[in-house]
């Protein structure tokens, strides 16, 4: 037999430190999947209504966003409190979203240019009356597949 | 350095710092999208040809105000009725032409599923909540009276049909074959939910 080392009194073993990057790197592999480059922040509050009857939007590359809101706080200084609309990184009035969509529509490749839909991922506390204006230049530049995005849930506890 | 029984173990602490920045990296520039919606349809510019009559009771009409109270048919109606409304709206047949209806058969109220129309018609200042709630109703008549004809159709309800047909992971053969059924559907019972300019009322 070999000769054994003698075990020193009060000499813990090292612990090896060597599985603790396995444990983060699963985390980070779940957030890699399971999450998307976000292309614009937001700069409205943006809680969206619940609903039962949803249908899910497949293609990420036939869609263009709207977002509507009120600011958030730290916007709210400059721009007020009423529900906005967010194109892309900025704010914009009505009478731009029009120009937003054909401009967006162009940059798609000729095949998806008529089976765009808009997502309107829009506020539960916002007014319907700007989303009217909405849908009124949406159908003028014939943008006529609209969906309202929403949680899945149930769509009575909107009403509180 | 006196050489050591082995080799020498690397220090695998700087790992996890690597590991900890990428994870920050992705925390801070993705989100968790949501990508469900209600889809509609909205109608085009050019105004509808006006000559067509339509009859009254085949009219469906459902106003909110800015209280988020429901006005169908010129009458208060709590939001929890409102899809069994509808549903008896749809479903009537009054003149006996639809042999797959199983309503009151009300002369009142629609003649035919394929000519009942759905009118909604809200404030400026309605809450988007109130109105996404009652699309979401409006929406859901519809899916249940066409999930009963396709469990007595073809035993499978319409809402997995059209979920499987659009998702573009199922082959090409399936999707075929369901287009048709779902079309079918569709035909028995379309969706002609019509949406009035918004008024500036009181």
């Amino acid at each position: 037999m070999a000769k054994f080392n003698k075990k020193k009194d009060g000499d813990l073993p090292a612990v090896s430190t060597a599985s603790l990057p396995d444990i983060v790197f699963m985390l980070l592999f779940f957030f890699m999947t399971v999450t998307v480059m976000k292309d614009s922040s937001l700069m409205v509050d943006n809680v969206l209504p619940n609903a039962s009857e949803v249908k899910k939007l497949e293609k990420k590359d036939r869609v263009l966003y709207i977002y509507v809101g009120k600011p958030t706080r730290e916007y709210q200084k400059v721009f007020g409190t009423e529900p906005k609309i967010q194109l892309n990184d900025k704010f914009a009035n009505v009478s731009e979203v029009g120009d937003f969509i054909l401009q967006e529509r162009a940059k798609k490749p000729q095949e998806l240019q008529n089976v765009l839909t808009t997502a309107l991922k829009v506020d539960k506390e916002a007014n319907m009356g700007l989303i009217a204006d909405i849908k009124l230049e949406l159908r003028k530049v014939n943008a006529l597949k609209v969906n309202y995005t929403t949680y899945e849930g149930d769509a009575f506890r909107n009403l509180q | 350095m006196p050489r050591r029984g082995g080799p020498p173990e690397v220090n695998a602490g700087s790992m996890a710092d690597i590991a900890f920045l990428l994870l920050i990296f992705f925390l801070v520039t993705t989100t968790i999208e949501t990508d469900a919606g209600l889809d509609r349809m909205l109608p085009p510019m050019e105004p509808p040809d006006t000559d067509v009559v339509i009859k009254q009771k085949n009219i469906f009409t459902v106003n909110i105000n800015k209280n988020g109270q429901l006005l169908v048919e010129e009458e208060l109606l709590d939001l929890k009725q409102l899809r069994e409304r509808a549903i008896a709206f749809l479903d009537n047949g009054g003149d006996g032409s639809c042999n797959y209806c199983k309503g009151k058969k009300d002369a009142s109220s629609s003649d035919n599923p394929t000519k009942a129309i759905i009118s909604l018609k809200n404030d400026r200042e309605t809450r988007y909540g109130t109105y996404i709630t009652v699309q979401n109703e409006l929406v859901g008549a519809y899916n249940d009276l066409r999930n009963r004809e396709a469990q007595r159709l073809f035993g499978r309800n319409f809402t997995d049909m059209e979920g499987e047909f659009l998702n573009p992971e199922t082959p090409s053969g399936i999707r075929e074959d369901l287009k048709d059924k779902v079309q079918k559907i569709q035909e028995l019972f379309p969706q002609k939910l019509s949406e009035a300019e918004t008024s500036t009322s009181n």
